[in-house]
């Protein structure tokens, strides 16, 4: 299967869908750096990799799905349901690459401070994709028909 | 110290939503899934981190997110697994699992906690 772009999907949500994102992901950084705060890093990193927007991401692909095929003329809510639940297995093989991006964080600090960031995105980036590549190759999975 | 919290939530928000933007326009949905569970809240707590608290401070944050992470793995799959026959709403079901995700995130750290 190709990856590709569809710039259609950024005209799909409405401009307070992105003033919602924007401040529920502003309000949830805020949120875990206060959490830190009180109890500690060793707690409050945990936070880190909390699924801020995931539910709120998979409620607006739901959404969007089943009202593309209402304009087509059928109701049918399963199709979006199936739509989210395509978008959360992707998400477990971003979740796995976030495991590695905070290892390679917690491994180089303090030695590369100036590029920590950049190369734990690069790892998360890297696991992500192979995991996402060897699900789709159903190398992890083996399917029935 | 305001001064921090307006940029970790005008940072957080900026950079939240540009991974949400890149989920928007990748196909297949699959793929688009992978940019769910983007490192973005991380990036945008480390970088104020760093330079705020000291590296000491992010490494440790760091470590426990080895496991939030894991519990987002598991998060995500349930999630998965219970929309796949298309019979549940997407928002109710990824809201309630936040919970899991939760109760794995604490069974977690109890065990790092235990073990460090």
């Amino acid at each position: 299967m190709k990856i590709s772009l569809n710039l259609a999907g950024l005209k799909r949500a409405k401009w307070y869908e992105y003033a919602l994102r924007f401040v529920l992901g502003g309000a949830v950084t805020v949120v875990t750096g206060l959490i830190a705060h009180k109890f500690g890093p060793v707690f409050g990193g945990l936070f880190l990799a909390f699924p801020s927007i995931f539910p709120f991401g998979v409620t607006l692909i739901e959404k969007h799905e089943t009202e593309k095929k209402r304009k087509a003329g059928y109701d049918d809510p399963a199709t979006g349901r199936k739509a989210a639940a395509l978008e959360a297995r992707g998400a477990i093989a971003g979740a796995a690459g976030l495991m590695a991006f905070a290892l390679v964080v917690w491994l180089a600090l303090p030695g590369y401070k100036r590029v920590v960031l950049a190369a734990a995105s690069l790892a998360w980036l890297s696991v992500s994709l192979f995991l996402w590549w060897l699900e789709k190759k159903h190398f992890l999975v083996k399917r029935t028909a | 110290m305001t001064t921090e919290w307006l940029v970790r939530f005008l940072l957080g928000g900026f950079v939240i939503s540009l991974f949400a933007s890149a989920g928007d326009i990748l196909r297949p949905k699959s793929f688009a899934g992978v940019f769910a569970a983007a490192p973005a809240l991380a990036l945008a707590t480390l970088a104020v981190t760093i330079s705020g608290q000291g590296w000491h401070y992010a490494a440790t944050e760091a470590r426990s997110m080895i496991v939030g992470a894991a519990a987002f793995v598991f998060y995500a799959w349930a999630t998965s697994r219970l929309l796949r026959d298309g019979t549940r709403r997407a928002s109710v079901v990824a809201t309630l699992g936040l919970g899991l995700w939760l109760i794995a995130a604490l069974a977690g750290w109890f065990l790092l906690t235990a073990v460090a």
